[in-house]
C-alpha cells in the first residue's frame, strides 16, 4: 500500500492510502476526525471543509496524492474546551447555530479568512462564507461570530 | 357534585410513571428523560431549563437523556411545534410533583414541617441548619408512581431559569467537533452499507448482475429482497464503489410518469381527490355583492434538503435489532419496522442520535429501514448506512405542491362580504407508526412489498395538513374552506415544515394586501380593522413599530407585511419585509414580532425565528424540485440552490413575553408571515403580483407581461 506523509493538526503523520483515495474518507473512517462531515461529495456545501496549507478547500473531492507535505487543520485543530480559538468561543457567545452540522466547515471557512484578513468587513465574511451552505438559518448569528473573534483577536 | 379531576398534560396521559420522566442518578445529577427528540430547535435545552427550574437544581446537573425506546416516554414525533407545549408541561408537572414528594420525605427525615422547607440546588433544608438532599433521600422516595396533578408547578413570577436566555447545552460539542452526529459515531466492528435506488420515477429492479460488484475489494455481502438492493463492505470508499457496479448491472423497469414541472396547478386539479369542507360560516346578514376577485396561488414541491445525508445503524443479535436513528419519532419507527420485520415490537429498540436539521420528514425513517435490512446480511456485526446527495434530494419525501384558489366577494366599497378558499394538493404527511401498513421507502421494494403510502392530512382538531392555517383569523362575515386531496401521489409528500400552512397564509396575505391596495387602505391598518384578537394585533403593531412603517416610498425599494397565528392555535407571528428589486429580488430586512406565550428560552425563541424566517426567504426567492417527465432532476446544490451567505437578509426579532401564559412552539410561526411579506413588498416595488411560487426573475417578468 503507497502512503502519504502530511501534517494534521500541527502532527507529522504518514498513513497508508490509495492515492486516489479522497481526503474526507481518509479523515473520517482512518484518523478519527469528526470535524469534517459529509454534506454531498461534490464539494458544493462546504461541510467538509478543512484548510489545507491557510485555504479553506473541500476535503470529500480531494485525492490523498494531492495533500502530501501538505499543512492540514481540521476545527479540532482548532482549538480546545482548555484552549479555544476565538472563533469557537464566538460561536459559543453569538449560539451562532441550530443543528450545527455545517459549523466545522465554517468554522475552517471563517478561520482561513482571519488568516489572510484579519479585519474583515460583514460584507467579506459573508463572500467568504458563501461556498458554505446552511439550511437552517443561522447565517446572521455566524457573520456576527466571527466579526466578534475577528474584533477579540486584534486586540493588542 | 364532585369537582373534575386535575387535568394532566398530554404526554403524562400517555406516560404518567413519574421514574419514566426523572431519575437521581448516583453521582449527584439528575437524568431527565423526554420522548422529543433535539433537530437542532434547541429543545433539549429548553426542557433541562423547565427541569431545572422545578427542582430547584442547578442545570449544569441536568443529564439529558436521548429518546430510546427501550426506556423513555412515548411522545410520538417531535413535531408540529409542539415539544414545549407536550413535553414541556409534562416535565413542568413531573418535577413538580417529584419534589413535593422529596419534600415530603425530607419532612419526615428532618422533623420539620414541609411547608417551611426549602429547595436550593437539590439541597433541602429548613429552621435549624438541618439539611438533607434529593440524592440522600432518593433510596427512600421512590418515583414508581403515576403523576397525579396533585402539586402545582411555580408561578411564573418564582421561576429563575425558565424564561431566561441560556446558552444551549448541545453548542460546546458541535464548536468543539466532539462526535455528536450520528454521522460520527464509530461502533466497534461497524460495517458500511449502501442501497441501489433507481434514477427513474418509480421504476422497479428486475434483474441484477453481481458479477462485478462481487469483485470489487473490501466487499462483505451483497444484500436482495425482492427489488430491495444493497451492498456490506469493510469500508465506506468499498460500499460505494460495490455500488456503482451494482448499478450496472442492474435492469430497471419503466417508471411512473411525473406531472408538467410548468402547469403544477394543472396537475393538481386534474387529478381524483378527496374533498373535505374545512369550514363554513354562513352570512347573517348578506350584504350586496358588487364584485368577486377570483385569484389562484401556487406553491412547489420544496426539497427538506438537510446539510447531511440522511443515516442509520443497525445490529441484529438473533431476532432482536437494535436501531440507531435521527427519526423525529423512535416509537412511530419502531411500529413500521416491526410490521414489515414481522417481529413483536419487543424485539426492535429504536435509539435515537442527532443529525442535521431534518425540517419535517425526510429520508431518516427511511434509512432506518435501509440498515435494518442490510445489517441481516453483516453476521450480527453493525451497519451504517448513508445516503447519497441524489438520493436525499430524489428519494426523500418533499413538501406537497400547492394549488390555492381563493374567491373574495365584495361589497362597493371594496370591503370583503363573503370569502371561498379551496386548495388542491397531496396530503402533507405520510410518517411512519401511523397506519396499518408502513410508510417507509424500502417496505414498497422488497418481496412482497407494500404499496406507497398515499400521505394523508392530520385532523383539523390537531391543525390541520394541506388545510392548516386555511380559516381565517379575520371578521369577514361568512366563508367556506375547502380542501382538496389527492389520491394519486407521482410525486413522494410529507411533512415538511408548517405542511400547508406556508402556502394558505401566502394566498391569504396575498388576497388582504391586494384588496387593501384596492381601497387604498394602508395594510396593516386593514390588518387591525379585520382583527379582534388583541395578541394578533400586538404582533402586528410591534413589527410595524419596529420596522417604523411605513418607511418613505422610494424608487427600488418595497415593502410588505404578513400576519399569522401558527395553526391558528400556536404562535401569533408579523413579519415586514423590505426588498430591493430591480432585474432580481434581493430581500434586505425582515422585522418580526412574535408572542409563544411563555419564552422558556427566548434567545432560543429568537434563533428559531430567525432561521424560520431566513429559511422561507430561501423556499420564496429560490426553491422548487425540478422534474422531468421520468424523473427528478434537482439532485444537487447545483440544481437546486438556497439561499447563500450573501444573500441573507438582515433580520430583527422582537418577542412580546407572556410569561404566564402557556408557551407554544416557534419553529414553525414565521414561514407563512414572511412568504407573504416578500410577496407583498415585491407588489410594493414592482407593482406586479407574483402569485406562484418561488419568485424569480421569469415569474416576474410573466407577471409584468400578464399585467401589461
Amino acid at each position: 500500500m503507497p502512503t502519504v506523509q502530511f501534517r494534521l493538526n500541527g502532527a507529522a503523520i504518514v498513513v497508508d492510502a490509495d492515492p486516489d483515495q479522497m481526503l474526507l474518507d481518509v479523515l473520517r473512517n482512518r484518523l478519527g476526525i469528526a470535524g469534517a462531515h459529509f454534506g454531498c461529495g461534490a464539494g458544493e456545501c462546504g461541510a467538509c471543509h478543512v484548510m489545507v496549507d491557510g485555504r479553506a478547500m473541500s476535503s470529500c473531492d480531494m485525492p490523498m496524492w494531492s495533500v502530501e507535505n501538505k499543512d492540514v487543520v481540521t476545527a479540532e485543530g482548532l482549538g480546545t474546551v482548555e484552549q479555544p480559538h476565538p472563533l469557537q468561543r464566538a460561536f459559543i457567545s453569538e449560539q451562532a447555530m441550530q443543528c450545527g452540522y455545517c459549523v466545522s466547515g465554517i468554522l475552517i471557512g471563517a478561520a482561513a479568512l482571519l488568516k489572510r484578513n484579519p479585519l474583515p468587513t460583514e460584507a467579506e465574511v459573508r463572500e467568504a462564507l458563501d461556498r458554505n451552505l446552511c439550511r437552517c438559518g443561522s447565517h446572521n448569528r455566524m457573520v456576527r461570530a466571527v466579526l466578534r473573534a475577528a474584533s477579540e483577536m486584534a486586540l493588542p | 357534585m364532585t369537582s373534575p379531576a386535575p387535568k394532566l398534560p398530554v404526554s403524562l396521559v400517555a406516560n404518567p410513571r413519574l421514574s419514566s420522566w426523572v431519575r437521581f442518578t448516583g453521582d449527584g445529577r439528575v437524568a431527565i428523560s423526554p420522548g422529543k427528540v433535539e433537530i437542532g430547535q434547541g429543545i433539549v435545552t429548553a426542557l433541562a431549563q423547565i427541569a431545572a427550574d422545578e427542582l430547584d437544581v442547578d442545570i449544569s446537573k441536568v443529564e439529558m437523556i436521548r429518546a430510546s425506546t427501550a426506556a423513555s416516554p412515548n411522545e410520538g414525533v417531535t413535531s408540529g411545534s409542539l415539544s414545549i407545549q407536550q413535553s414541556g408541561r409534562a416535565l413542568r408537572q413531573v418535577c413538580a410533583e417529584v419534589r413535593q414528594r422529596f419534600l415530603f420525605a425530607a419532612s419526615e427525615r428532618l422533623g420539620v414541617d414541609a411547608a417551611l422547607l426549602d429547595v436550593d440546588d437539590g439541597t433541602i433544608s429548613g429552621p435549624g441548619n438541618v439539611s438533607t438532599s434529593y440524592w440522600e433521600l432518593s433510596g427512600d422516595v421512590s418515583l414508581d408512581h403515576d403523576a397525579t396533578a396533585g402539586a402545582a408547578a411555580k408561578s411564573a413570577a418564582r421561576r429563575a431559569v425558565a424564561g431566561h436566555s441560556i446558552q444551549r447545552v448541545d453548542i460546546p460539542d458541535k464548536v468543539f467537533a466532539q462526535p455528536r452526529f450520528i454521522h460520527d459515531q464509530a461502533l466497534p466492528g461497524l460495517l458500511h452499507g449502501r442501497v441501489l435506488r433507481p434514477d427513474i420515477s418509480g421504476a422497479k429492479l428486475i434483474a441484477l448482475n453481481e458479477t462485478a460488484a462481487r469483485a470489487v475489494p473490501g466487499r462483505v455481502a451483497i444484500a436482495r429482497d425482492g427489488g430491495f438492493a444493497g451492498v456490506i463492505a469493510d469500508a465506506e470508499a468499498a460500499a460505494e464503489a460495490a455500488l456503482k457496479a451494482l448499478r450496472k448491472g442492474a435492469t430497471w423497469s419503466a417508471g411512473e410518469p411525473l406531472p408538467d414541472e410548468d402547469d403544477l396547478a394543472g396537475f393538481l386539479k386534474s387529478q381524483p381527490v378527496e374533498t373535505t369542507v374545512i369550514d363554513t360560516k354562513p352570512a347573517l346578514s348578506p350584504r350586496e355583492h358588487a364584485r368577486t376577485l377570483r385569484r389562484q396561488y401556487t406553491r412547489p414541491y420544496i426539497a427538506h434538503a438537510s446539510i447531511a445525508p440522511s443515516c442509520a445503524m443497525a445490529r441484529w443479535d438473533g431476532d432482536r435489532v437494535h436501531v440507531w436513528t435521527h427519526s423525529q419519532g423512535v416509537y412511530l419507527l419502531r411500529a413500521d419496522l416491526a410490521i414489515v420485520l414481522k417481529l413483536p415490537a419487543e424485539n426492535i429498540v429504536v435509539e435515537h442520535m442527532e443529525g442535521a436539521g431534518c425540517y419535517g420528514h425526510n429520508a431518516a425513517d427511511d434509512v432506518a429501514l435501509d440498515a435494518v435490512l442490510l445489517a441481516k446480511a453483516a453476521g450480527g456485526r453493525p451497519v451504517r448506512v448513508q445516503w447519497s446527495r441524489h438520493d436525499e434530494m430524489s428519494h426523500a419525501p418533499f413538501g406537497a405542491a400547492m394549488a390555492i384558489e381563493i374567491e373574495a366577494d365584495l361589497d362597493a366599497d371594496n370591503e370583503i362580504i363573503g370569502w371561498r378558499h379551496a386548495i388542491w394538493s397531496n396530503g402533507h404527511a405520510a410518517r411512519p407508526g401511523r397506519a396499518a401498513q408502513p410508510a417507509l421507502l424500502a417496505a414498497t421494494e422488497i418481496a412482497n412489498p407494500y404499496p406507497r403510502m398515499i400521505s394523508t392530512n392530520p385532523p383539523a382538531a390537531n391543525g390541520g395538513g394541506g388545510d392548516r392555517n386555511s380559516v381565517p383569523l379575520y371578521d369577514f362575515p361568512a366563508w367556506t374552506i375547502t380542501s382538496h386531496r389527492l389520491l394519486t401521489m407521482p410525486v413522494r409528500t410529507s411533512a415538511l415544515r408548517t405542511l400547508g400552512g406556508q402556502g394558505n397564509v401566502f394566498a391569504i396575505e396575498s388576497l388582504l394586501d391586494e384588496i387593501a391596495a384596492l381601497r387604498g387602505e394602508d395594510p396593516i391598518a386593514f390588518h387591525l380593522r379585520h382583527l379582534r384578537d388583541e395578541r394578533a394585533r400586538d404582533v402586528i403593531r410591534a413589527a410595524a413599530r419596529r420596522a417604523q412603517w411605513k418607511p418613505q416610498k422610494q424608487a427600488g425599494i418595497g415593502h410588505g407585511v404578513g400576519f399569522a397565528r401558527y395553526k391558528n392555535t400556536g404562535a401569533y407571528c408579523a413579519a415586514i419585509a423590505e426588498i430591493e428589486g430591480a432585474d432580481d429580488i434581493r430581500v434586505k430586512r425582515l422585522t418580526l414580532a412574535v408572542d409563544v406565550g411563555e419564552a422558556i428560552n427566548p434567545d432560543g425563541v429568537i434563533n428559531q425565528i430567525e432561521g424560520g424566517a431566513i429559511q422561507a426567504t430561501s423556499w420564496v426567492l429560490k426553491e422548487r424540485v425540478r422534474f422531468d417527465r421520468s424523473r427528478i432532476t434537482s439532485t444537487s446544490w447545483t440544481d437546486y440552490p438556497i439561499l447563500t451567505f450573501s444573500e441573507v437578509p438582515a433580520v430583527d426579532v422582537e418577542i412580546i413575553q407572556r410569561p404566564e401564559t402557556e408557551p407554544v412552539g416557534a419553529g414553525e410561526a414565521a414561514h407563512g408571515p414572511v412568504t407573504a411579506a416578500i410577496a407583498n413588498a415585491v407588489f410594493d416595488c414592482l407593482g406586479v403580483r407574483v402569485r406562484d411560487l418561488p419568485i424569480t426573475r421569469d415569474r416576474i417578468i410573466a407577471a409584468m407581461e400578464l399585467a401589461s
